[in-house]
C-alpha cells in the first residue's frame, strides 16, 4: 500500500499545471493520468508526424529519440511514470523517461506490485510469449499466454500458458488439455483444457486458478493440484490472507454458492457468486451475489443485504477493520454507493470505485453526474463541478480528503476538511 | 429470372460429429438427457413439442424448406420430430448415432432465425427446441468440427479467432495510425476510463476486416466522439459458445465483456454490425449469468448509426448513387425491431433503396446465422443449396449493392449471391457511411 503519511495534507490549493498550455505547445494532449500523491500530471502527446513523447507538469521527457507509438501511461502506487512505447517496432516500457534495456515486439497489460516497486508487463518477441518483471523477462516462453498475473510483492508473477501446440481446428488434441498456469516462467506439471483467472496467496508462495478438466467439468487447482469435486462452473478463487484457505464461487445443482478448500463454505445458494474477499482484520467473508434471478446484492458470510440492485453490483471493498462493505448498485442506469446495505440517496450517471476513511466510518466517490465530475462523500457532493476529478484519498487521520481535479483545463490539487462535504 | 435448385448434400462427413460419435456411449447420452430435461429446461419445452398438431402452418416459413422443393424432412416441425421428439419419447434412450444425426440436424439444418414462430399459432419457438438439442449435442461432446474449435477459442481467449492479446492492440494500433493519413490528429482510444461509451466487436474485424476499424475510427473522430476500446479481453461481444451450447463459456464471454466496460467506466457499449453477437449479449448470455437486461446498456450498430445521423452528428456530403437493398439480420429486427432505424439510416445515406420482399420482421433468414456457417467447409454447399429463396429474393431487387448489418449474414449472402451467379455485392452500413461522409479535419 502506498504511504499517504508525507504527503502535503497542509496546502489548501495548488494550480499544478494549465494544461490549455500543453494544448498549445503539441498537436494534441491524450488523456491526463495524475500521480497518487496529486503532485503531478502528465499525458502522451504528439510533437510531429508519428512523433510522440510523455509531458509531465507541462515538461516534456528529455528522451533520445521521439516515441513512434506510446500507449498505457500510468503512474506507479510509489508514484513513478511509466509508458510503453515503440520505435523501429522495438518495444520498452520507459520509467520516468528511463527505458528498460531488454526490447520487446510487443508489450501490453502493465501492472504493478502493491507498493509499486515492481513494474511487470506481458511480452511477445519472436511469436513467443512471457512476463517481464522490472526488466526482468522469464526465462522459458510460450506460444500463447493469457489471465497474466503479479503477486502483492512483486516477486512472482503468473499467466495461464499453451505447452502443447495445437494445429487449426485440432479440437480433440486441445480436449486432452494444451494449457497450464507457468509461475515465474516455470510451468506446473498438469494440463488443463483451460486455465484461468488465479491467484497468489499473500506472500506468493501458492497459486491458485480455475479449471476446466474437460468441456462440462470445473474445479479450482492450487499449485497444480486440483480439488477433488468437480463443479457445473466456477469463478476465480482467493486465499484467506490469515488461513491459506482457498474459497472460490462454486455452482451446484441448486445454484452458487461459495467453497472452502473444496468443502461447501455457505448454506445459501444464490443465481450467481463472484469476487468474493475476505478481510484479513475481521475475517468476515463477502460477495457480489445476485440473491434471484435479476436481483444483485453483497452477501456478507452468506446473508444477503435486503437491498438489490435490477442492473448490477461492482467494485466491493471492505472498511479497513473489515466491520463494513460499500458497493456501486445500478438500477435503470443510475448508478449509487451502498454502504452496508444503505443506498446513499443520490443517483448518478457513474460511480468509481467507493473508498472507506481509515477509520471506516466515511465513504468518498468519484462521481458523474450530467456530464460533470466531482466527489461526494456520504452521499454529500463536494461543491465544485468538474471536467474530471481523480479518486479521493482520505488523510491518515481521516480529516481531509485528496481531491484532484481539471477545471477548465487547469489541473488542481486540493486538500479539503471532510467537514466541508 | 427463377434460379435453378441445386440439390443438397445429404451424406456430409463431419469429423468432429464423426470422432464425438465413436467416444460416445449410450450411458453418457442417458446422464446427459436427464441432466437437461431433466435439470435445465422446464415445462416450456415439453409444452411445445407436444402442442404442435403438425399443421405445416410454419413450413412456408423456413427458407430451407422453400429452397429445396419442399423436401418434409426440412419443415420446421419435421426438425424437432427428428430430435427432440425421440429423444423425449425414448426418455433418452437413443444410440450415438442419433445423437450424431440429431447434432446434425440442430446444427446445420436450423438457424435459430426465429421466422417460423411467427406463423406458428401456437407460438411454438422450434428455435429453442433445436437450441436445446444442440445442448445436449454439446454436452455429449458431439457438435460439429469448425464451430466447436472457434468455441474453444472463445474459452481461452474471450474471442471467436485465437487473436492474441498482442496482436488485437497492435491491429488497433496500425488502423489508427493509417487513419492519420485522413485525419492527422485520428485515435483510437485504448482504455481510456470514463469516455461515453466503450466500441466492441467481434473476432473477424482484427482478423480479416480491419478496414472496418478504420472506417469506425474515422466516422467516430469525425463525430467528435468520447469513445474507447478495451486493450484487454472482453473487447469481442460474439459468442459462438452459445450455439454450440456450451452455456458455461456463453456466460463466461458475456462477463468478461461487461465487466470490460464495467472497468472502463463507460455508460454504454456500442456494438459493431453484427446480429447473432446482440443476441448474445442483449439476450442470452446476459441472462445465464443473472443479469436480466444487458448490466451496462447494449446499442447496435444500426440505433447508433441513425443517432448519428438524426442528431447531425455525420452529415452526408453526396448520397451514395448505387441501387441498394437491404437484408434485415433476423437478430436485429426480429429480435430488437431495429427495421425502421435501418431504412432512415440508408436513406439517409443512398439515393436508390429498393425493398427485398418479404421483409422486415418477415425477411428470410440468409441461413448463415445461428452458427451455421461456422460449421464450415463441410456444410458450405449444402448451406448455400438450402437458400435458393434468399439468392432469387435479392435477384428480384435488381439492386446491385446488398447492405446485410451483420457479419454472418454478410458472409453467408456473399456465398449465396456468388454461387447462384447474382450480380450484386455485399457492404456494410459502415462502408457506406465512411464513403458519402462528410469528414471534418480532412486534410
Ligand atoms: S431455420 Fe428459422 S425458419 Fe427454419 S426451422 Fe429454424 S428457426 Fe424456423
Ligand atoms: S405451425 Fe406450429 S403447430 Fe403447426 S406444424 Fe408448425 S410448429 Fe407445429
Ligand atoms: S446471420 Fe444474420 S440473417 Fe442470418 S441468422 Fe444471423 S442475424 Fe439472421
Amino acid at each position: 500500500m502506498t504511504d499517504t503519511a508525507n504527503w502535503d495534507w497542509e496546502t489548501k490549493e495548488k494550480l499544478v499545471s494549465d494544461l490549455n498550455e500543453w494544448k498549445d505547445s503539441y498537436n494534441w494532449v491524450e488523456e491526463p493520468y495524475v500521480s497518487p500523491d496529486g503532485e503531478k500530471i502528465a499525458a502522451i502527446v504528439n510533437t510531429d508526424e508519428a512523433e510522440f513523447n510523455v509531458c509531465e507538469n507541462g515538461k516534456a521527457w528529455e528522451i533520445e529519440e521521439p516515441f513512434e507509438k506510446a500507449y498505457s501511461l500510468r503512474y506507479s502506487p510509489d508514484g513513478r511514470l511509466i509508458v510503453l512505447s515503440a520505435a523501429d517496432d522495438e518495444w520498452k516500457p520507459v520509467v520516468d523517461g528511463k527505458p528498460w534495456e531488454t526490447i520487446f515486439d510487443f508489450i501490453w497489460d502493465l501492472k504493478f506490485s502493491n507498493d509499486g516497486k515492481a513494474i511487470a508487463v506481458a511480452s511477445q518477441t519472436d511469436t513467443e510469449y512471457c512476463m517481464a518483471v522490472n526488466d526482468v523477462p522469464w526465462e522459458d516462453s510460450y506460444t500463447f499466454m493469457t489471465c497474466m498475473i503479479l503477486s502483492a510483492d512483486g516477486k512472482k508473477s503468473a499467466s495461464s500458458v499453451q505447452t502443447i501446440p495445437l494445429g487449426q481446428a485440432e479440437v480433440f488434441k486441445f480436449q486432452e488439455g494444451a494449457f497450464t498456469a507457468a509461475v515465474n516462467g516455470v510451468p506446473w506439471d498438469k494440463n488443463f483444457v483451460n486455465v484461468w483467472n488465479m491467484a497468489f496467496n499473500a506472500d506468493g508462495s501458492s497459486l491458485a486458478a480455475e479449471v476446466r478438466h474437460n468441456l462440462y467439468d470445473y474445479t479450482i487447482v492450487v499449485d497444480g493440484k486440483p480439488w477433488n469435486t468437480v463443479y457445473g462452473c466456477v469463478w476465480q478463487p482467493i486465499f484467506h490472507p490469515n488461513t491459506n484457505a482457498v474459497i472460490a464461487p462454486v455452482k451446484l445443482k441448486d445454484g452458487w454458492t461459495l467453497a472452502c478448500d473444496d468443502n461447501i463454505l455457505w448454506d445459501s445458494r444464490f443465481t450467481q457468486v463472484w469476487q468474493q474477499m475476505v478481510s484479513k482484520e475481521s475475517e468476515k467473508i463477502a460477495a457480489i451475489v445476485a440473491s434471484s434471478y435479476g436481483k444483485w446484492t453483497i452477501a456478507v458470510d452468506g446473508k444477503p443485504w435486503n437491498i438489490t440492485f435490477g442492473d448490477m453490483v461492482t467494485d466491493a471493498v471492505f472498511s479497513p477493520d473489515g466491520s463494513r462493505v460499500a458497493c456501486i448498485g445500478t438500477d435503470k442506469e443510475q448508478y449509487t454507493i451502498c454502504d452496508n446495505g444503505n443506498a446513499w440517496d443520490m443517483k448518478c450517471d457513474m460511480v468509481w470505485k467507493p473508498v472507506f476513511s481509515p477509520d471506516g466510518n466515511k465513504v468518498a466517490a468519484k462521481i458523474d453526474k450530467n456530464g460533470k465530475r466531482t466527489i461526494a462523500v456520504d452521499g454529500r457532493l463536494w461543491n465544485k463541478m468538474c471536467d474530471e476529478v481523480w479518486e479521493p484519498v482520505f488523510s491518515p487521520d481521516g480529516s481531509k480528503i485528496l481531491c484532484r481535479s481539471v477545471e477548465d483545463g487547469k489541473y488542481y490539487r486540493r486538500i479539503i476538511p471532510v467537514n466541508e462535504f | 429470372m427463377a434460379l435453378p435448385y441445386i440439390e443438397y448434400e445429404k451424406n456430409i462427413i463431419d469429423q468432429g460429429l464423426e470422432t464425438g460419435t465413436e467416444r460416445l456411449t449410450k450411458e453418457r447420452i442417458a446422464k446427459v438427457v436427464d441432466k437437461v430435461i431433466g435439470g435445465e429446461t422446464g415445462a416450456r419445452l415439453k409444452a411445445y413439442v407436444d402442442t404442435c398438431v403438425h399443421c405445416g402452418l410454419c413450413s412456408d416459413a423456413c427458407h430451407m424448406y422453400l429452397s429445396t422443393k419442399r423436401d418434409p424432412k426440412l419443415t420446421p416441425s419435421a426438425k424437432v420430430k427428428r430430435t427432440m421428439s425421440v429423444i423425449l419419447a425414448k426418455k433418452g434412450n437413443v444410440s450415438p448415432a442419433f445423437i450424431k444425426k440429431a447434432s446434425e440436424i440442430a446444427s446445420t439444418e436450423c438457424n435459430l432465425c426465429k421466422r417460423c414462430v411467427q406463423y406458428c399459432p401456437f407460438g411454438i419457438d422450434i428455435a429453442y427446441v433445436m437450441s436445446v438439442v444442440r445442448r445436449i449435442c454439446h454436452l455429449c461432446g458431439v457438435t460439429p468440427l469448425y464451430i466447436q474449435d472457434t468455441a474453444h477459442s472463445h474459452s481461452v481467449t474471450q474471442n471467436q479467432m485465437w487473436v492474441k492479446e498482442d496482436e488485437w492492440i497492435d491491429t488497433l494500433q496500425w488502423q489508427e495510425e493509417d487513419s492519420r493519413e485522413e485525419i492527422p490528429d485520428c485515435r483510437i482510444p485504448l482504455d481510456k476510463e470514463g469516455a461515453d461509451f466503450m466500441y466492441s466487436v467481434i473476432g473477424p474485424e482484427p482478423k480479416f476486416l480491419a478496414q472496418l476499424l478504420y472506417q469506425t475510427a474515422i466516422i467516430f473522430n469525425a463525430a467528435g466522439l468520447n469513445w474507447t476500446m478495451p486493450s484487454f479481453p472482453g473487447w469481442d461481444n460474439s459468442d459462438m459458445a452459445m450455439f454450440t451450447g456450451d452455456s458455461e463459456i456463453m456466460g463466461r464471454n458475456k462477463r468478461f465483456h461487461y465487466e470490460a466496460a464495467q472497468r472502463l467506466k463507460v455508460k454504454k457499449i456500442v456494438m459493431g454490425e453484427c446480429g447473432h453477437a446482440f443476441r448474445a449479449a442483449y439476450d442470452m448470455g446476459n441472462r445465464w449469468v443473472s443479469w436480466a437486461m444487458p448490466p451496462v446498456p447494449m446499442v447496435h450498430a444500426i440505433e447508433f448509426y441513425y443517432d448519428l445521423l438524426k442528431s447531425g452528428k455525420i452529415k452526408v456530403k453526396e448520397k451514395y448513387k448505387k441501387s441498394v437493398t437491404l437484408h434485415d439480420p433476423c437478430n436485429t429486427i426480429r429480435g430488437r425491431g431495429l427495421h425502421e432505424k435501418a431504412r432512415y439510416v440508408i436513406n439517409e445515406l443512398c439515393e436508390n433503396f429498393i425493398e427485398m420482399h418479404p421483409n422486415r420482421e418477415h425477411n428470410y433468414c440468409c441461413n448463415a446465422g445461428g452458427g451455421v456457417i461456422n460449421c464450415g467447409p463441410p456444410f458450405k454447399k449444402k448451406r448455400v443449396s438450402t437458400n435458393r429463396i434468399k439468392a432469387q429474393q435479392c435477384a428480384d431487387t435488381g439492386a446491385e449493392i446488398l447492405i446485410t448489418p451483420c457479419h454472418n449474414c454478410h458472409s453467408g449472402m456473399e456465398d449465396i449471391i456468388g454461387d447462384y451467379g447474382v450480380d450484386m455485392h455485399v457492404k456494410f452500413i459502415n462502408d457506406i457511411m465512411y464513403e458519402v461522409m462528410e469528414k471534418p479535419g480532412l486534410e
